[in-house]
């Protein structure tokens, strides 16, 4: 069970179970909408931009613990970040997840390192990266939903 | 004088579920350290050893290509592989063994009955009439025609308990349904459709009807004159043979009348630059060099579960579906999806809030294996408004102590996640 436990770490069950910035956004400046035709997990992504920075950031949809705490805590990361930051912090995120990180690299992700774990579970990378693929389409300005197939 | 115990074996035998087990290689594997639970045979079904010799000895014994050798090992190739069609015939109770047609599998066979009947028959204005629980692979090949030709595809409704609405089904039949496609056993509810009544329904308006019978085939006899339907369509992997070989059956003169599928070697009686004459039943359907192997794999399939007997196995997996559906229904906060009257041995359902994303991946710790998301049922799922289940699809080499395992996984799951 050490796998589960460090698959399912308290931040991410808390995440998914109460995710921080769970609305829609009427004013927002660009969106995307994401989907995992695997398990059906679907996020959509509202940003707001403003002088070059995330000023605000929400999403919506339904999905596994692992994509809904995901979504949240990307949120919470990228108030602020430009989108050149946000795009670095997905690539190490991406790292992490996949096992292609360099040791000690996860503490630099802060909160995002609890999904550490999910380098263990191969099937599951696609959960926590969906609203991260979500995010780019909507900082690329895609019109068209982005899958993780 | 027939002794005690022969009077006692001359009824149907005990069904000896571990007996049945032993000829399953893969049930002794060990997942996450655990003894395998495989809960996902309506996905694919597992082989056993006779199936897996089937198609090794094929390779090593006989290979060779079929219809066109005079050497000898592609004449006894070609008659295992006759042979098998003549199998499935009998199998299915079909009228004559040229109704039988070897595809990939029922995805492959609804395929070619889209663009061959469909073609031929569906124009605009015209539709199509399926169901609220198909397949995936029984909307999309209707869906792709009706666009390309202008039609409609119509879909009759199902209840909250997940059984087809017959009345709202024999509305939806109107004259300008030129085909009925519905599936026998629903890959996600379990529910077995009442499909004689259905056929009846819709050849009362002169309507042919394609059953989907991926599901129900390695679960319920199949008796296509007894049902009528005029297409059934079938995976070997589903049905315990290998993946990549399954079948379409279709009534002769329907068959006759349609245009072949895919042009190619095997399905032509002479070609000319000119003119090309197609072959007869069953070879105008059956272009290039077919799955032999698999098909031999099938063909010890259908031996394997003639031998074990649909009326000694069949209760073995009844008795599992009541056991398995009341030790899940008591536990807190677990819906079950699909509580139809008839019900093949399929269980899906929800837990709590939990997404089944998450139930699979802690019960695949514990070696169970279950399907979760929508089961290529998308559609199905919005009618239940869920985004996904989680299935566990029983076949009779399966315990009541599995399904036990289960249920303790279950519990793990709502400790660890709950």
């Amino acid at each position: 069970m050490s796998d589960l436990h460090a698959l399912y770490q308290e931040m991410i069950l808390d995440h998914s179970k109460h995710p921080h910035n769970l609305r829609p956004m009427a004013d927002a400046t660009c969106s995307a909408q994401g989907y995992n035709p695997l398990c059906g997990d679907k996020v959509a992504l509202f940003l707001k931009l403003q002088d070059g920075r995330i000023s605000d950031v929400s999403f919506q949809g339904s999905g596994c613990a692992i994509s809904t705490a995901s979504a949240s805590i990307l949120t919470d990361m990228l108030k602020g970040k430009t989108p050149a930051e946000a795009e670095a912090i997905f690539e190490k995120f991406h790292d992490l997840v996949t096992g292609k990180g360099q040791p000690g690299s996860a503490e630099k992700l802060g909160k995002l390192a609890v999904f550490s774990g999910v380098s263990e579970f191969p099937v599951r990378v696609k959960c926590a990266t969906l609203a991260w693929h979500t995010l780019r389409s909507a900082l690329a300005g895609s019109q068209e939903p982005v899958t993780t197939e | 004088m027939a002794t005690v115990s022969e009077v006692k074996t001359s009824g149907p035998a005990r069904f000896d579920v571990t007996r049945v087990r032993a000829d399953f290689p893969i049930l002794t594997e060990r997942v996450h350290g655990k003894p395998l639970v495989y809960f996902d045979n309506a996905a694919t079904s597992q082989k056993p050893r006779a199936v897996i010799d089937a198609e090794q000895r094929f390779y090593e014994t006989l290979c060779s290509n079929v219809h066109r050798g005079v050497h000898d090992l592609s004449e006894r190739a070609t008659q295992a592989y006759e042979a098998t069609r003549v199998k499935l015939q009998r199998f299915l109770n079909a009228a004559e063994s040229r109704e039988i047609i070897f595809v990939r599998g029922t995805t492959e066979a609804i395929n070619l009955v889209a663009s061959t009947y469909g073609k031929k028959h569906v124009g605009v204005g015209d539709e199509i009439l399926i169901s609220a629980m198909e397949h995936h692979s029984n909307i999309v090949p209707w869906q792709m025609l009706c666009e390309e030709k202008g039609a409609s595809l119509r879909v009759a409704p199902i209840s909250d308990q997940g059984e087809l609405i017959l009345e709202e089904f024999e509305k939806l039949l109107g004259p300008r349904t030129k085909l009925v496609a519905v599936t026998h056993v629903s890959n996600v509810l379990g529910t077995v459709n009442p499909v004689r009544e259905m056929i009846a329904m819709a050849h009362h308006r002169n309507i042919p009807v394609l059953l989907d019978g991926a599901q129900a085939v390695a679960h319920v006899p199949v008796d296509v004159r007894a049902l009528d339907c005029d297409f059934y369509t079938i995976s070997g992997h589903k049905l315990f043979a290998p993946t990549g070989i399954g079948a379409l059956y279709g009534k002769a003169h329907l068959l006759e009348a349609m245009p072949p599928y895919q042009g190619g070697g095997d399905m032509i009686a002479s070609v000319s630059f000119e003119k090309t004459i197609y072959n007869s039943l069953p070879y105008k359907f059956e272009a290039g060099t077919p799955n032999i192997a698999g098909t031999l794999g099938m063909s010890a399939a259908i031996d394997y579960l003639n031998q074990l007997g649909f009326d000694r196995f069949a209760p073995h997996e009844h008795a599992l579906l009541v056991y398995a559906t009341k030790a899940l229904a008591q536990i807190p906060g677990l819906r079950i999806i699909g509580t139809a009257k008839e019900k093949a041995a399929v269980i899906s359902f929800v837990l709590d809030d939990l997404h089944p994303h998450d139930v699979g991946t802690v019960l695949d710790q514990e070696g169970i294996a279950v399907r979760t998301g929508h089961h290529c049922a998308q559609p199905l799922m919005e009618r239940f408004q869920v985004p996904a289940t989680t299935r566990a699809s029983l076949a009779f080499y399966n315990t009541f102590e599995e399904v036990d395992a289960l249920v303790k996984g279950i519990y793990k799951v709502k400790e660890l996640l709950g």
